[in-house]
Formats: C-alpha cells, structure tokens, sequence
C-alpha cells in the first residue's frame, strides 16, 4: 500500500482541486437553485461514512470469531475516518437544510438514524480511548451494532414520510437529471479516493503504535 | 366604578389587539415564487454554500495534521525506545 499511496495522494488532490470547476458547472437544480451544490459533497461523505462503518463493523466481526489483533487495528482506523465523514455530512446538510427547509434540522426518522450511526461510532472511538483493557470487545460489539443501522438510515428517506429526500434519487440520477450525474460520481469517486487514503493512513498509525507497544513490551522483559 | 374600571380594561385590551392586527403583514392569497420574494426575505444561498465547503476542506485539513502529528510521535518514541534499547545492551 505505502507504494501506491503518494500517486493516490496526488491524484486525490487533483480530483478534488477539480470538482469545484466541475460543479460550478453544472445544471442548477430547479426549485433548490445555488443550495442544491451542497450535494456534490454532502451525499459522496455519507458514502464515504459509511463504507469505513461497513469496514469497522466486518472487521469487528472477524476480530471477534478469529481474535486477529490486525482486524481490530482496521476496525478502529475505520470507525474514526468515518465519524470524520459522518460529521461532514452532519454539518453540510443542516446548511442545506437552511435554505431549502427554512430551518436548521428536523427530527425526521433519515436525520434522526443519521445521527445515531455517528454518536455510536463517536461512542465506539471514546470507548476505545478511555475503556481500558478488554475493551477492544465491547466495542466491536457496539461497531457490529452501528453497522446493523446503517441500512435503516437508508432506507428510512424511502419508506417513512420524512423532509428529507428520497434516496432512491442517487441510483436514478443518470436518468433523471444527466448533466448532475457525472460531476456528482466524479465527486463521490474523489471522496472514496480520499478516504482510502486517509483510512490507509490511519492503518498505518495503528500498526506503528502496535509495533511500540511490542517493543516496550520486550524492553520490559 | 366598576363599569369605568370595565370600559378601560376594555380599551387597553383593544389596543393592544388592535396594534397587533395592524403590525400583521397582509395575508398571501396566491403561490409567490421564491425568486419574486422581497429581498428581506429572500436568503442568500452562496454564503451557506461557501460554509459548507469550507468546512469540508477545514474538517479534512485538520484530521489529516492529527495523522501526521500522532504518527510522528509514535516514530519519536519508538526511535527513543530503540536508542535506550540499544545503550542498554552495549553496556551489558
């Protein structure tokens, strides 16, 4: 991996120094107009958010059936890379939400289930943080119980009456509204990009402390 | 006296509903497009959307210096580790 994270890196930045050229040039949508540009971004953080739950919660599955310490390493670099995520999309959609709604946020079932998955997972990174010895189990439990949310979050927009909309519009957007749906997969394949690299790279921290940890332990004997 | 204390109590009551209804704006008949709304009440979207991203870039930014940080002090106390290891079997 450490080989091809510098050409990930650089083409990383370059796709994202483009998107904005790409969204600026966009179809405006509609009845949303200028607003609606927050969603080249606030729906590709979501994907990324939760792809690292969906790797934290198979990682704590595996760590707790196989107990391979290394599965746990990725299930913790996993869970932080996605709250991170998780709070963008947290932040951006209550500015789109401002403008589109006339208020900040609505406790509708999408926005609430949003919520949960991301104070879960910011539980899951405070119970590893000051749990203490053992914790790494309880807390793959809680990441396999955020995990199992995840697909309530989706289909909540869906199949309950909510403000939000529908995000069934995302798989039909190629159809639906054409010039929206190329800038916004391009933004969604700089935002995997991204968090491949950033998850890589908090990998990378967790098996460095391993290795210290290993080390203080032979220094010791 | 009572019938004076009533008639007043009346009128204050009056005026201050009356001042209310008359600070009412006037009741909207028909559908007004968000685009022909008074700019008092239009909400400019470009300062909402510059926030969010420059949140997104700002969020993303920091999170990559606490990597760069964290990683650099565990590489710190591991080469200090290595070092003490080291002395510490030369003088045996």
């Amino acid at each position: 991996m450490r080989r091809f994270f510098t050409p990930l890196a650089v083409l990383t930045a370059l796709m994202l120094a483009y998107a904005p050229v790409l969204i600026a040039n966009a179809p405006f949508e509609s009845t949303m107009g200028l607003i609606q540009k927050i969603f080249y971004f606030h729906v590709p953080s979501w994907f990324a958010m939760f792809t690292g739950v969906f790797i934290c919660g198979i990682a704590s599955v595996v760590y707790l059936f196989k107990g391979r310490p290394q599965t746990d390493r990725l299930a913790v670099a996993a869970a932080e890379v996605a709250v991170v995520f998780g709070l963008i999309g947290l932040v951006t959609g209550p500015l789109w939400a401002r403008k589109s709604w006339g208020v900040w946020w609505q406790w509708d079932a999408h926005l609430t289930m949003a919520l949960i998955v991301e104070l879960i997972f910011v539980g899951y990174l405070l119970l590893r943080a000051y749990g203490g010895p053992g914790s790494e189990k309880l807390s793959a439990a809680v990441a396999i119980f955020g995990m199992a949310n995840v697909p309530f979050v989706y289909v909540s927009a869906n199949i309950w009456r909510t403000v939000h909309p529908p995000t069934s519009v995302v798989p039909e957007l190629g159809r639906t509204a054409p010039g929206m749906a190329g800038p916004f997969w391009y933004c969604v394949l700089a935002f995997m990009l991204l968090f491949t690299l950033l998850f890589s790279a908090r990998t990378h921290l967790e098996r460095r402390r391993a290795e210290l940890d290993e080390l203080y332990l032979d220094e010791e004997e | 006296m009572s019938v004076i204390r009533t008639t007043v109590s009346a009128c204050c009551a009056w005026l201050l509903v009356a001042s209310a209804w008359a600070f009412q704006p006037p009741p909207q008949r028909e559908f007004v497009p968000v685009s022909q709304l008074p700019p008092t009440e239009q909400m400019p979207a470009a300062p909402l959307l510059i926030s969010a991203y420059a949140f997104v870039w700002v969020a993303l930014m920091v999170y990559l210096w606490t990597i760069w940080r964290r990683l650099n002090k565990v590489e710190a106390d591991m080469q200090a580790l290595e070092r003490r290891m080291a002395q510490r079997s030369g003088t045996r």
